[in-house]
Order: structure tokens, then sequence, then C-alpha cells
């Protein structure tokens, strides 16, 4: 029951605290706006390139817009804790750390949903992309399985945070790599086989195909294993994470170097 | 007038060092616009358009100097608040504006880092050649364009002093200017309405002039709209600064506190 309270009301609590400063005025430029600038760079430089349609770029730079609020609020929710000077008290407290943590995971999850869907339905209408209207709920659910692996990833930018004083740097770094790898832009097969292969094991890339192929009118059934692939993915992180979070917990106490970060 | 030029030029270096110190936040400058351009030569390499690689490589080599600029500049006044400084050095007898100049220059000319790392990234893994058809006026239109992008991060930064979260306006500001000053992305492929503007933004005539300098043609004209955009821009925005601090100081807000 305690674990219970610790995930769901301690993590709520915590986002508040930690995003006190996330206002209107900083929330739309950084999380409304600038994905819909990002949308429509690559939708014209794909047109210069004469490359994809526009829903293929859409579509990819809506969801990989999501690593923003996912990967950074990650990475803040360790900074922003030492940044108050409440990390060392957090960390000597008795709470177990996997609904600790795990709570703090659950509104970043939806923020970076809801950035994503947003993203999504304002670049569609802006660039005239028809999805079925039988996509719309299987696609929410391949963005918030999409938000979900990306936090995963998030996780361990968090985790770093222990040890690391610029989350924020890393976090736009992975954000870097992801426009890259994912097929956010250049379709997967024009990349190099290594770089394919990396593909495979970073968040976002399965969603975003499974999310193209249900804006075309494949149904669900046809990309189940796409979606499930993107959740194995976010599990995968989610675990590496929170095992980089206690390694690194662990090291901080026997090299007292938790606040040298 | 000799002390102003002093103090441009002091201000410059001394903020350009102390820009330097972060090795962490260099990385990050040089790094941001490698993965934009990666992703752009793959694209334009994917659609055939070999041509257009080294058209994309200038582009994306001057994103990374309106990067640093947009991102930075916009918090300019911001962070000396931050720091405590701003009362300080808006009450110190030189004027402000020449002490907030060349701070904007020097957050542009990190810009350089990026532009030098670009470059080379696309020699070395695209095998995008420069032959620089005019090195001398490549040579001119660099430090021109440099000028003209610090002097509207001034700009920026004037226009934003009462604005708490300018940081967000300046970063939201990095993707519209890289399209629509025709870094990666033909002016022609735009709408109509939106020519007009690119006109008055000081990154589309520096594009231009590298660009004309490094592949043939005559940057001339282009170098000369930089500098004047250059002197337009530092003129606004010693306008709309001195107006700023006489109400921040008749108001007492000039903290935001």
């Amino acid at each position: 029951m305690t674990s219970l309270r610790i995930f769901a009301i301690g993590g709520l609590t915590s986002y508040r605290a930690l995003f006190y400063w996330l206002t209107p005025y900083v929330y739309v430029p950084s999380l409304l706006v600038a994905p819909i600038f990002q949308i429509l760079l690559f939708v014209y430089i794909g047109r210069s390139a004469g490359l994809e349609s526009d829903e293929f770029y859409v579509i990819g730079n809506a969801l990989q817009y999501a690593a923003i609020p996912c990967v950074f609020a990650m990475g803040f929710a360790i900074s922003g804790e030492r940044y108050q000077q409440t990390l060392g008290p957090i960390l000597v407290s008795p709470a177990r750390r996997l609904p600790l943590f795990l709570g703090r995971a659950v509104p970043v999850i939806l923020n970076g949903a809801f950035v994503a869907a947003f993203s999504l339905v304002v670049g569609g209408l802006l660039l005239g992309i028809d999805v079925p209207a039988s996509a719309l709920g299987p696609l929410a659910l391949v963005v918030l399985v999409s938000a979900f692996s990306c936090t995963g990833l998030g996780l361990i930018n968090g985790a770093l945070g222990l040890r690391v004083r610029e989350t924020a740097v890393l976090a736009n770094i992975i954000f870097g790599l992801l426009l890259i790898f994912t097929g956010a832009n250049v379709p997967l097969d024009e990349l190099p086989g290594w770089m394919r292969a990396i593909s495979d094991l970073v968040p976002l890339t399965h969603g975003i195909e499974a999310a193209r192929l249900l804006a075309d009118g494949v149904p669900l059934a046809s990309v189940d294993h796409l979606i499930a692939q993107e959740a194995l993915v976010g599990v995968a992180y989610g675990f590496a994470g929170y095992g980089l979070l206690r390694f690194l917990e662990w090291q901080s106490r026997i090299h007292a170097t938790l606040e040298m970060a | 007038m000799r002390a102003g030029a002093r103090l441009l030029a002091v201000g410059w270096l001394f903020h350009f060092k102390m820009l330097s110190r972060s090795a962490f936040d260099g990385l990050l400058g040089v790094m941001w616009p490698l993965f934009f351009a990666t992703v752009a030569f793959f694209m334009f390499r994917a659609g055939g358009g070999e041509e257009t690689l080294l058209y994309a490589s200038l582009g994306a080599a001057v994103m990374g100097i309106w990067s640093v600029t947009s991102t930075s500049a916009g918090a300019a006044m911001q962070r000396e608040r931050w720091q405590g400084t701003l009362e300080v050095l808006v009450a110190s007898p030189a004027p402000f504006a020449l002490v907030l100049l060349p701070v904007t220059i020097a957050m542009t000319t990190i810009g350089l880092y990026c532009l030098v790392a670009t470059l080379i990234w696309g020699r070395l893994l695209f095998g995008i050649d420069l032959h620089v058809v005019h090195p001398l006026l490549f040579a001119l239109s660099i430090p021109v364009a440099i000028v003209s992008i610090g002097t509207f991060g001034f700009l920026m930064a004037v226009a934003f002093v009462r604005y708490r979260f300018a940081w967000a306006l300046g970063n939201v500001l990095e993707y519209p200017v890289w399209l629509i000053c025709g870094f990666l992305v033909p002016l022609t492929l735009l709408p109509d309405w939106v020519r007009p503007i690119s006109w008055l933004l000081a990154p589309t005539w520096g594009i231009r002039a590298i660009r004309q300098s490094a592949l043939g043609g005559s940057p001339l004209p282009d170098i000369a709209l930089c500098v004047a955009l250059a002197g337009l821009y530092t003129l606004v925005g010693v306008l709309v600064l001195e107006t700023a601090l006489r109400a921040a100081r008749a108001r007492a807000a000039l903290s935001l506190t």
C-alpha cells in the first residue's frame, strides 16, 4: 500500500514540485510550437530532396518529438532534486526505489504522449494529411507506447544524472541520435547496415513504423508485433535505467559523489 | 569612439573565452547541427540529388551559427539577470548596448566551430568536396554573416528583455529561421508570403553570400545586405534597449522579481 502511495501520489507530487517552472510561457513555445516547426522543416527538406510524402515526415517527427518531454523530464527528475537540494534526503529515505522512480515516470509518459499526439494532429491538419477514422484509436495506442519506451530511455538519462551534471546536454544528444536512427526522416533502408541494426534497438523506431502503417489504413492486427516490439524496447530501457539508478546510487554512497556531479 | 571600439573588442574576446570554457556545452554546440546535417545529407543522397549535397552542406554548416545564436542570445539578458550582474552592468557608465552587443556576437562566433565541423563531417562521411570559387570573398562572407547574425541576436536579446522565459522563445525560433532563410530548402519552395519575411532576416543573406562565394556567383550584393541589416538591427536594438531600460528604471522592474 505504501509503495502504491509512493508510486501514485509521490510521482504526481514530485512532478508538480519539479516542474513548477513549466508554465504556459515555456510549455507552449517549447512543446507545442517547436514540434510543428520541426515537422514543417523536414516536410520542406523532404519536398526539396524529393524523397518521401508529407505524411512520412509528419508522423516521424511528431512521434520523435516525444523524446523532448520524455528524455529531458526524466533527466530533470534527478538533476532537479539535486538543484533543489532534496536528492540526498530522498536517497536516504527508506522508500522502495522502484515505485519511487517509476511513479515519476508516469506523468512524463502522459505528457510525452500528449505532445506527440498534439504535433500529429496539428501537423496533419496544417499539411492536409488524411488518416482513416478507424486508425485514430490504434494511433493513440502507438503514441502512448512510444512515449513509454522513450521514457524508458529517459530513465537512463535520469540515472546518469546521479553522476553527470549536464543531463540537459545529454538529453539533447539523445534527441539528436533518435532523429537519425529512428527513421523519423530517413527511410531505414537508406541507412547503412550498422545503423539499421542500431535502429532496431532504440525507442520510437517501431512505433513510428507502426504509426505510418496505421495511417495508410493497415489494420491494428497487422502492426501489433511492431507495437509489442516498441513496448519491449521500453521495458528493456526501463530495466536498464532502473539498474543504472541503483548502481550509481550505491556508487555515490561508496565514493561520496552524490553532490559532486 | 575609441573607447567604444575597445569595449566592443574586449567584450567580444572576454565573452568568447568565457563561452569556450564549458567543454560539454561546446561539444553540444558542435554536435547539435551535425545531427540535423546528417539527416539532411541522408535525405538528399537518398533523394538522388548528389549535386544538391554541396548546397545542403553549406546550408547545414551555417545552421550551427544560427543555432548557437537563437538558443543563447535570446536569453543573454536573462543570463546576466540570473548571475546578478544585470543591474551592475546597466548602472555602469558605459552604454549598455556596447556591453550587450559583443555578448551576442561572441555567442554567434562560437558557431564557427559548428561551421568547420559540419564541412569536415560532410567531407569525411559523405564525401562532399568543397571547392571554393572565390576564396577571398568566402573568407569575407563568413565574418560578415557572423556579425550580422550576432546583431540579430542582439535585437532578439533586447526584444525579449521583459520576458522571463526568453530562452524558450529563442529555442522556438531555431527551426523557423533554418526553414525560411533557405539553409536547406530553396526559398522558391516556400509559400510566396514567406519570402518578404526571409528578406528581413540577415541569415538569408549570410547563407546566400557564403554560397555565392563558394559555388560561384556574385556575393557582394548579399554581403552588402548583411552589413546593412546588421546596422539596422543594431540601431533598432539600441532604441528598443534604451526605451526598455528607461521603463525598467521608472518601474524598478529590471530584475523582474
